[in-house]
């Protein structure tokens, strides 16, 4: 797409002035992504994938690489459950060592800094980095493999179970730049039979214009089983963009729960490749937006061996101006037969001026298969208001009952509890402001 | 206990009750009976404040405050309470949560403390006998993939539970078979008291051989053309509606 040149020129002395020193491969990586970006420039709303995401209040933003910041600004106050399991901290896209908590790691787990991984594991490293997530036509990630410098690397031996989960939090702090961006790199590669729980989190302040441009590969080995979890909760000024790009091998069971609750606008993409007889994933999603918010959720689950099931389960919750977008594709390849999918959107408005736009998009090359898909958006339902209120319910209680129920579908699926209850808590809270203003009206 | 003084009531803009004047005491079982249309069921959901029942004119005393001008919950909650004809499913709402939820709210209302989850479970098994409620109806949400039978005894499980002092039964009938109507026959008759007031409403009389009314009305077009004793529905039973209605026209549910 043709872009105004003024404003893609700052991104383009961005770019050119990408991080150097590394090893020839990655370098060269990061050249190639250069030369792809400039050539693609940003997505725009005549672009299929971001007819409804108008971006451009992140390209003119002019955002410039962040600096660092001292660990002391990583806010990790705001994160409920920062304190489970073993976590590996990143402010501003750099490794903060003093926040991490790696001491106690199972012998076969390598939890680092993708910066020192690189040369420190350069076999995985570069036998994985960069292998799901293609930037031929995908100007974000080809923008975030040109500059990431750091990240979060994990590697998991074959055979291992891990008890305890693994955070990777990335948090946002003020550095003296005006305009700071991250580009957030994670490479996690679980190796056959390994069973772990995964939980990649994005925080920032609330007063301060920043952007997060991230891209997540995660490889799940052979009879792997991996949960994994994203919790968006970026401050009320800033922007996400991210795609997670996941290679499920043969009888591997990948989970996502992806949790979108803050940000101006926050575009996620989930994108799984099923690579393997038997693997099976199960993607689960909730939203919240409310004011001019903005909350973009693509996925596209690539069927490309036989007998492999997915499930899909999107839940959004509008309130004030908020738009929401759920795009969910479903992709069977001629060899995929036996194909089970199965994919359900929901949204409820809260107000009158919230919107969504929903779309499945099935892509099917094989002949025997089941998939199946059902979107259905509303207000709250008068009746069920109602029948909660003539037993003596207030209408408040009432509604909360109903919010609480459609949201808890999606939050009962989390399997750590202080997530779980963290997640209750900061979407609850949310919540009650939203309908306080509401009510207001 | 209830009063009601010429009551009118528009559904969507029309009428459908022209001017009810009914009143019941503590202790007595009131039925209310009439043709298809005649308004009987917009006379059960206007006293439980349903919003698309518009009152136009007319009182409702219930022990001697003004019943319309309470929410829907309030008069939940002062004791009023109808057991719907076709009850709402309610998806992710765990059924026990719920019911302790209402009962709290109305122990709330009138001051006494919230029973905890112990002292509700105990209720619970207490009341859930009588209707035959097993634990997987509790567990459920509420109504959710209830037969037609399971949600009319969860209503009258709502009922023996919230224990309140006017009860109206909208065609609670509706969808039973024998043995199911004698399982909410039995719980409604179980209830009766002389403190308490009950409403049914329905089309037929074979409710009526269960729980036996001590008055029975005709509504039809809107209006009261008949009031007796239990043998009124018998007689109506033999003879059927017609010679009631004396060209008065049907007006819609």
């Amino acid at each position: 797409m043709p872009q105004l040149a003024e404003r893609i020129r700052p991104w383009l002395t961005a770019v050119d002035e990408r991080p150097q020193g590394a090893p020839r491969w990655l370098q060269d990586l990061r050249d190639r992504a250069a030369s792809r970006f400039g050539a693609l420039g940003f997505p725009t709303v005549r672009d299929e994938d971001w007819r409804f995401t108008n971006i451009s209040p992140i390209v003119a933003g002019e955002f410039r690489p962040a600096g660092p910041a001292p660990a002391a600004a990583g806010d990790l106050a705001s994160i409920p459950h920062a304190g489970v399991g073993h976590r590996i901290v990143l402010v501003n896209g750099r490794f903060a060592p003093e926040l991490s908590r790696l001491g106690s790691l199972p012998r076969g787990v390598r939890v680092a800094s993708l910066a020192s991984a690189v040369t420190e594991q350069a076999d995985v490293v570069q036998r994985y980095f960069g292998q799901l997530a293609d930037f031929g036509s995908r100007s974000f990630a080809a923008l975030n493999s040109a500059l990431a410098s750091d990240g979060a690397f994990v590697h998991i031996a074959d055979g291992l179970i891990l008890e305890e989960a693994l955070q990777i939090i990335f948090v946002a702090a003020p550095s003296g730049d005006a305009r700071p961006m991250t580009s957030a790199r994670v490479l996690v590669v679980a190796g056959e039979r390994v069973q772990a729980r995964i939980v990649e989190t994005y925080a920032g302040p609330a007063d301060m214009a920043y952007f997060t441009n991230a891209v997540t590969e995660i490889f799940a080995g052979e009879n792997a089983v991996v949960d994994h979890y994203k919790v968006q909760q970026e401050g009320a000024r800033g922007f996400h963009v991210a795609s997670m790009h996941v290679h499920a091998a043969r009888a591997a069971s990948f989970t996502s729960h992806s949790f979108s609750l803050g940000a101006r606008i926050a575009r996620n993409d989930a994108i799984v490749l099923l690579d393997g007889e038997g693997a099976e994933c199960t993607l689960n999603g909730l939203y919240l937006a409310d004011g001019e918010r903005l909350v973009d959720n693509h996925t596209m689950i690539d069927h490309a061996r036989p007998h492999c099931p997915s499930h899909e389960i999107y839940k959004g919750i509008l309130g004030g101006s908020a738009r929401a977008v759920f795009n969910g594709k479903i992709v069977v390849r001629p060899d995929a037969q036996k194909t089970d999918a199965k994919q359900t959107n929901r949204a409820l408005l809260l107000s009158d001026n919230a919107s969504i736009n929903t779309k499945p998009q099935l892509e099917i090359f094989a002949d025997d298969v089941k998939c199946t898909h059902g979107a259905a958006i509303g207000q709250l339902d008068d009746d069920a208001i109602f029948y909660l209120r003539s037993r003596g319910l207030p209408y408040f209680e009432a509604r909360d009952m109903l919010i609480r129920a459609f949201a808890g579908d999606i939050l009962d699926r989390v399997k750590i509890p202080e997530l779980r209850a963290g997640l209750e808590q900061e979407l609850y809270s949310q919540l009650a402001k939203d309908l306080e203003e509401i009510d207001r009206q | 206990m209830l009063d009601i003084k010429s009551l009118q009531v528009k559904v969507e803009g029309k009428q459908i009750l022209k001017g009810i004047d009914l009143r019941v005491n503590a202790g007595e079982v009131h039925a209310i009976m009439g043709p298809n249309g005649s308004g009987k069921s917009t006379l059960a959901r206007a006293l439980s404040g349903h919003p698309e029942y518009e009152v136009t004119g007319g009182e409702v005393l219930f022990e001697g405050q003004d019943l319309l001008e309470m929410d829907p919950d309030t008069r939940a909650r002062e004791g009023v309470f109808m057991a719907f004809q076709y009850p709402v499913e309610i998806a992710g709402v765990n059924n026990a949560y719920f019911l302790k939820a209402a009962l709290n709210a109305k122990r709330k209302h009138h001051g006494q403390p919230e029973l905890d989850a112990m002292e509700f479970m105990q209720l619970i098994k207490e009341k859930s006998k009588l209707l035959d409620i097993d634990q997987s109806m509790l567990s459920r949400a509420v109504n959710e993939g209830f037969s037609g039978g399971e949600k009319k005894r969860n209503e009258i499980f709502q009922m023996a539970l919230l224990e309140p002092k006017l009860a109206i039964l909208d065609e609670t009938d509706s969808g039973l078979d024998i043995d199911a109507l004698k399982l909410v026959a039995n719980g409604v008759n179980a209830m009766r008291s002389p403190t308490r007031a009950i409403i049914v409403v329905t089309h037929y009389q074979r409710l009526l051989d269960y729980i036996v009314p001590d008055h029975v009305h005709v509504l039809s077009g809107g209006r009261m053309v008949k009031s007796g004793g239990k043998e009124l529905a018998l007689e109506l039973e033999r003879r059927g509606y017609g010679w009631l209605e004396n060209g008065v026209t049907a007006v819609g549910a």
